[in-house]
């Protein structure tokens, strides 16, 4: 009884702040973007540019000089445009509060859970999602968490009225969490808090190759009833789905690609991988594509540099690997929003700016395979950008005027700006 | 029964030897003897500094009787002759848990849900505190051991202090003589021979306070007030803890701290109430040797010499910090340095795995540099004056118990030997010492033929190798009670048949003969013979070989980890040319502009300065601000929350601080140069706060604001009531009773306060104290907050006693309130765009710093975290983007504005001649994104540097690679190893609750 009316309690609390902003109509006029700074996502930059976008897509872009605008002239001269930023291996939607467990959906239970699809769970009308678009983050990939293979990823834009809508890449992905090189003592029973060599490591892994063999087994067979774990493999088979594997040590990594080589992984990324910046050669001779973890970190071992983790997507980059920033660890999901900023940091620690900006764009647009339609501001994909009046690395100049998603014009209001301005009001009398 | 029946025989045994007086016999006649024992011919090491040649040493009773050269025998004596040998005084190990079980853990903790906690003591009768046990007494859970008493003894021990090992005070120990054979009164040289002290819990009670090691530190002064306030008669009730903490008072007190930090930190409560702990340290007081010399503490030491970590796999080694390979390379040093600098000790077999790896790790520390005689004098005569024992241990001279060693050469060299250990005048023999030696090669003639016997191995257990010509024979030798019986296959392995020899050694050694059995059954003699040593014609080198290298001691560092100062940074004179100069004064922001600084401090802020005989550093195109100041930091710290009670008012962060956190090195790389540590969140009164400036390489005590202004951490909200714990059994579990706390504490407090300054005894409450100084303004309040009712419930409790909230940190709703705080004046240092992490954060919004900045509340923005405070820059510059805040306020939020809120600002917080020399010289705008700190400077030294930096990083890496390879060589000379491993620390937030034993 008493659970019951805390549950009633809370719906009652969501269902009165939950009145979120209204997802944008469909793009009606042709829009022309003029005169800005458009950054274009592939490390190129056109000053005083003219951007035409129509039915959603891009149909022009250039220098003001070579283009004219039609349709409704947005005047942009002095600010800049940047396609839509991407938060990949983000739990965006599917935890509101981490600490109301009623209120989480990123980690099933068991350990081999290909077959568990984040889409179903993406709660379009979340809070922390809406937040995400006034900073320019216009769309995220949605992963599980938890177990050896935590399930099945999904792409979505951020402006929509269900889960359904919000796709653009469904099940684009599989995840697996490689077993640790280095376990760590459970010093809340009494243990050593320290790290040591895993001793089960081998084990684990063969785990997994047991798993692979199995639904290679169970595919062939034929039989798709029987086993929905093993038949969720199919696409990282036969690559029509990414395998997707967190992984962060050395060691562990070159065991990841000979896994992948030998069970005949065609896609391979590597996420987080801390220490990659160790093997930047390899992983560029194999190619291999990382999403690097957040720079906003403290190194993982006392002696290291204290900005590695600052400049180790810069590392990868210079060694020509394909990487892109993604954001996951603590408060992974409200801190999404400062995704532009991370990648300022990566630019502060040497690399070129319109480099860090492929960070966080159109280099996560190749790594998750939507590159043919977003990632870049180029003719023929998709009108999802934003205005902002400077600099949006920088925190000081990432203020939106304007985003679209899709060519639609959406809102940049927030449960955020909704209590600033509600406030400012109070205290204006 | 059995027990009992075999414990009657030992006692009637011991009646043999030492009939007491006064105890009946029934057994027989009451017989005794009165003779004398006397060792003649020895040198006789009577102290580690004197010794006796050709000396006689007369025992009688278990004592010793005379010592000296000429000395006339008794006439009833039995004489011993040790000619050539060397007696010593038996060792001392004041430290030690023999014969004592310690309880077993009894599990739960705070996380646990359902765990079964108890809030208050079980006992009755007793202190309030479980954890405070000084009525135990060692004896009533000892039981004698004499299969461990057998290990020590072998190793040269003759006494042994034991003690209870639980709880905070852990009662009275026992002073043991080794005495297999003796009885058990006879053995107990002391039931109170000192009192003994940690910081660890007892695991007799599940009584959750302390939970930290400042908590513990706090109760136990708490207790020294309390002992002190019961003598006083005043307390109505009977509280044996206190009781028996008077009693001991005058006994050794011996305080296990376990590292060398945990040591100081103990001297420091001792200092207080004029106690000196003698301080059982961790082997790691090398380190920082300064700062152990300044407790005049004597030392218990350890020799639990880490073991090389095995690097053979270099992706397992990448583990393995620098600082813990140093440690490897440094520890064996550790009983030097400290004898080098004048600290006395005594060394303890504690922490060692084996007792007998005691010898190997005296002789490492002296091949680190270990005096022979201090090595001795930490065994024997140093632990005898801590116990106050002086006149009967330790050393040999008439009338102290007759504890002493016969040795075959000096202590402490290569091939030494302890052949017995006397114990109150018994005899235990170690290695027999009248073995004949019978190792050397021979030639054994037997039956016609002639083969090669080459014995070897120490003199009882000898090792033998048979060979007939060329050809090496399977053999066996067996030496025991001066007989010696040899067997060895044949020739012809094609058949399983045996020699046997034997015969008896008596004073001819090096010629045997006796009888042999022949592989047909045939009864024969033989003879051996031994060679000369020019027969043999071994080459000496073994010996050449025995000749060990130096080792190569890496020089310590301040902090001794990576990036830790050589020398430590000093102040500069310097002047910065031509830089952007944010003054955070009514000057703004000027352009091209030069500061001189000078002594430590601000000295000139203008054009063209002259530079004096300061160092000129071209600041063209780059910005200096004033150092960053985090309001709300839990790095270096080794503890940030007492989670025992609802208030814990009585503990101070300063008390923990942690010199050698690596974060606060990357802190300086953000530019950031003070910082308040405070307590966690865990209770709605939390704990005193430290101040700090991150001065890397400093110790903890430099490392505090001088005179620093007085601050505790308050909590509201979901962590006090305990929302997202296992337990929910604490008071209070609502924000109506976190209140309900606050009005009872500062009534109480009040009423304390009225009474002591009456002028009427009372009793000494360090926390009553503590929040009597908030009600007296002498303590500013720093209180974590989230939603706006309880901020306003608040400053209405602190209107109700008529003081002012200093700050509200977090305050993440402080904008719906943000008139109602600049009514009451109180100020806020939020966080930039934190939300969302749990219920009370859900109306948290990136806009609240400008809000309450706009209505008029000093504001300010922290990290709570160690990652984030590497760029408070940033997150100020956020304020611009979130409410458009002039870019000049929002690098107040992060320097003048935490300095006011912290009440240093007459100090520090911006660039105004006077103030501290606290500076960031930045690559770029203080504000944007894509700038570092390139120097960071404190005091007008420089703790961080780019370019310093990026040198240490190379010397790092070669450092690592050089004590690697030392590793490896250890490990090829087949020492034993441990494999890689990465100490861990937990990453403290607020919420935070750190475990202690």
């Amino acid at each position: 009884m008493k659970n019951l009316i805390y549950i009633i309690v809370l719906i009652t609390l969501f269902g009165e702040v939950r009145a979120q902003q209204t997802p944008a109509k469909d793009q009606s006029e042709v829009i022309s973007i003029t005169g800005a700074t458009a950054h274009i996502g592939n490390g190129e930059v056109i000053e005083n540019s003219t951007i035409i976008f129509e039915n959603g897509k891009i149909t022009a872009i250039g220098a003001s000089s070579s283009i004219s605008p039609k349709g409704k002239i947005i005047d942009a001269s002095g600010k800049h445009v940047y396609p839509g930023f991407i938060a990949p291996n983000s739990t965006l939607g599917l935890v509101e509060i981490s600490a109301v467990r009623a209120s989480d959906d990123d980690s099933e239970i068991g350990n081999y859970n290909p077959h568990i699809r984040s889409i179903i769970a993406f709660n379009a009308e979340s809070k922390i999602v809406e937040s995400m678009r006034p900073n320019g983050v216009l769309m995220a990939q949605v992963t599980p968490r938890g177990g050896v293979i935590s399930g099945t990823s999904s792409v979505v834009q951020l402006d929509a009225w269900n889960w359904e809508d919000a796709a653009i890449k469904t099940d684009d992905g599989v995840h697996i969490n490689w077993p640790n090189v280095f376990s760590q003592g459970q010093w809340w029973l009494g243990e050593d808090p320290g790290f040591k060599p895993n001793k089960k490591y081998t084990k684990q892994i063969n785990e997994i190759e047991n798993f692979i063999k199995q639904a290679k087994a169970s595919i062939k067979s034929g039989v798709t009833s029987e086993n929905l774990p093993h038949h969720a493999m199919k696409g990282v088979f036969d690559g029509s789905k990414i395998l997707y594997v967190h992984v962060d040590v050395e060691k562990a990594i070159l065991d990841v690609i000979s896994f992948a080589q030998k069970n005949g992984i065609k896609k391979l990324v590597l996420v987080n991988a801390y220490e990659a910046y160790k093997l930047a050669n390899q992983l560029k001779r194999n190619n291999i594509a990382v999403l690097s973890g957040r720079p906003h970190k403290t190194p993982n071992y006392e002696d290291d540099d204290y900005d590695l983790p600052y400049k180790n997507a810069k590392i990868l980059m210079d060694a020509g690997v394909l990487v892109a920033l993604q954001n996951s660890g603590g408060m992974e999901r409200t801190n999404a929003r400062n995704l532009p900023f991370q990648a300022g940091t990566v630019a502060a620690h040497g690399l070129d700016k319109e480099k860090a900006l492929q960070l966080i764009t159109g280099n996560t647009a190749k790594i998750l395979g939507i590159d043919k339609f977003v990632g870049t501001l180029e003719i023929g994909k998709d009108a999802t950008l934003f205005i902002s009046q400077g600099d949006a690395l920088d925190m000081r100049t990432n203020l939106l005027e304007k985003a679209f998603i899709q060519g639609r014009d959406i809102s940049l209001e927030s449960h955020h700006t909704k209590l600033w301005k509600r406030y400012r009001k109070k205290y204006s009398k | 029964m059995k027990k009992l029946l075999l414990s009657l025989t030992v006692i009637c045994w011991g009646f043999n030897f030492y009939a007491q007086e006064y105890f009946p016999k029934n057994d027989g006649v009451k017989t005794a003897d009165s003779n004398y024992t006397v060792f003649k011919n020895a040198t006789i090491h009577t102290t580690p500094n004197s010794e006796i040649k050709n000396g006689t040493l007369v025992i009688h009773k278990g004592k010793i009787a005379q010592v000296g050269n000429n000395i006339t025998v008794p006439k009833n004596s039995v004489i011993i002759d040790l000619k050539g040998k060397h007696i010593y005084a038996s060792f001392i190990d004041p430290f030690t848990n023999f014969g004592i079980k310690k309880p077993k853990k009894q599990g739960g903790s705070i996380f646990s849900p359902g765990a079964k906690l108890d809030w208050k003591a079980t006992r009755e009768g007793y202190y309030w505190n479980d954890h405070i046990r000084p009525e135990t007494s060692a004896l009533t859970s000892f039981t004698y051991d004499s299969k461990k008493a057998t290990e020590y003894i072998n190793e040269g021990f003759g006494v042994v202090n034991t003690h209870m090992p639980d709880g905070i005070i852990r009662g009275t120990g026992l002073l043991i003589a080794l005495n297999n054979k003796g009885t058990k009164g006879e053995r107990l040289l002391s039931d109170t021979s000192a009192q003994f002290l940690s910081f660890e819990k007892s695991n007799a009670s599940r009584q959750v306070y302390p939970t930290s090691l400042m908590g513990a530190m706090a109760l136990l002064r708490q207790v020294y007030y309390d002992a002190d306030w019961y003598t006083s008669g005043k307390v109505t009730n009977k509280d044996l803890s206190l009781e028996a903490l008077n009693r001991n008072k005058n006994l050794p007190q011996i305080f296990e701290a376990g590292s060398r930090i945990n040591g100081l930190r103990a001297d420091k409560v001792g200092d207080q109430f004029n106690i000196q702990y003698t301080i059982v340290g961790g082997g790691d007081e090398y380190a920082r040797i300064d700062e152990v010399k300044a407790t005049n503490a004597t030392y218990i030491i350890p020799l639990d010499f880490p073991e090389a970590y095995d690097v053979s796999d270099p992706f397992m080694a990448n583990l393995v910090s620098l600082g813990d390979m140093r440690h490897w390379n440094q520890a064996p040093t550790n009983p030097s340095v400290l004898s080098k600098n004048g600290i006395s000790f005594s060394l303890t077999t504690h922490k060692l795995k084996k007792l007998t790896d005691l010898n190997a790790r005296i002789m490492k520390a002296i091949a680190h540099g270990l005096d022979k005689k201090i090595a001795l004098a930490s065994l024997t005569t140093i632990p005898a004056q801590i116990l106050g024992k002086s006149n009967v241990l330790g050393s040999i001279k008439k009338g102290a118990y007759a504890n002493f060693l016969i040795t075959k050469d000096e202590l402490f060299t290569k091939d030494n030997i302890i052949f017995e250990n006397w114990v109150q005048g018994r005899k235990n023999i170690v290695t027999d010492m009248n073995i004949q030696d019978i190792s050397g090669d021979y030639e054994l003639v037997l039956a016609g033929k002639s083969y090669d016997v080459s014995i070897s191995g120490k003199p009882s257990s000898p090792k033998a190798k048979v060979k007939l010509g060329e050809i090496n024979l399977g053999s066996k030798i067996n030496y025991k009670d001066n007989w010696v019986t040899l067997t060895f296959t044949d020739a012809d392995t094609t058949k399983t048949q045996y020699t046997r020899i034997v015969a008896a050694i008596h004073d001819t050694p090096d010629l045997w003969d006796g009888k042999a059995v022949l592989p047909n059954g045939v009864e024969t003699t033989f003879t051996a013979k031994k060679k000369t040593k020019e027969d043999s014609g071994k080459t000496k080198d073994k010996e050449i070989l025995d000749k060990k290298e130096e080792p190569e001691i890496i020089p310590v560092v301040y902090p001794n980890i990576a990036y830790g100062n050589v020398k430590l940074p000093k102040s500069e004179n310097i002047l910065f040319k031509n830089a952007t100069i944010w003054t955070n004064e009514a000057d703004g922001i000027l352009t091209e502009t030069d500061v001189l600084i000078k002594d430590g401090k601000i000295s000139a802020v203008g054009k063209d300065l002259n530079a004096g005989n300061a160092k000129i550093i071209d600041a063209t195109g780059k910005h200096i601000t004033a150092g960053i100041i985090d309001e709300h930091s839990h790095i270096a710290a080794d503890a940030i929350n007492e989670a025992g009670h609802n208030s814990s008012a009585e503990v101070t962060i300063e008390d923990v601080v942690s010199p050698s956190d690596i974060n606060i090195y990357r802190n300086l790389a953000g530019g950031v140069t003070s910082i308040q540590i405070l307590h966690g969140s865990a209770n709605p009164i939390g704990g005193r706060s430290a101040i700090l400036k991150l001065k890397w390489g400093e110790s903890a005590e430099n490392l505090i604001y001088k005179n620093s202004p007085k601050f505790i951490k308050f909590a509201l909200g979901e962590n006090v009531k305990q929302s997202n714990w296992g337990s929910t059994t604490r008071f209070p579990q609502t924000r109506m009773g976190v209140e309900q706390l606050f009005v009872d504490y500062f009534g109480r407090a009040k009423a304390y306060q009225e009474l002591k300054q009456s002028g009427k005894p009372y009793r000494k409450d360090i926390e009553m104290e503590t929040i009597a100084e908030i009600l007296n303004g002498q303590r500013f309040i720093s209180c974590h907050s989230y939603v706006q009712s309880e901020i306003n419930m608040l400053m209405k409790v602190a209107d109700k006693f008529n003081f002012k909230v200093n700050t509200f940190t977090h305050i993440l709703e402080g904008y719906k309130v943000a008139d109602k705080m600049a009514a009451h004046g109180v100020g806020g240092s939020t966080f930039s765009d934190w939300w969302g992490y749990k219920f009370e954060v859900n109306d948290a919004i990136p806009y609240n710093a400008a809000i309450m900045h706009n209505q008029g509340v000093l504001t300010a923005i922290n990290s709570d975290d160690a990652e984030m405070s590497r760029r408070l820059n940033q997150e100020a510059a956020k304020s611009v983007k979130y409410g458009g805040i002039s870019e000049e306020d929002a690098l107040k939020f992060v320097t003048l504005n935490p300095a006011k809120l912290l009440h240093i600002d007459d100090r520090v917080g911006s660039i105004k001649i006077g103030k501290d020399a606290d500076l960031v010289l930045w690559t770029g705008h203080p504000l944007s994104i894509y700038s570092k700190a390139e120097k960071t400077i404190i005091d007008g030294a420089i703790y961080f540097d780019l370019t310093k930096d990026k040198s240490m990083r190379k010397a790092i890496a070669s450092e690592k690679n050089k004590l690697s390879t030392m590793m490896l060589k250890a490990k090829n000379s087949g020492l034993k190893t441990q494999p890689p491993k990465k100490k861990e620390k937990q990453h403290f937030k607020c919420e935070t609750v750190e475990t202690i034993n």
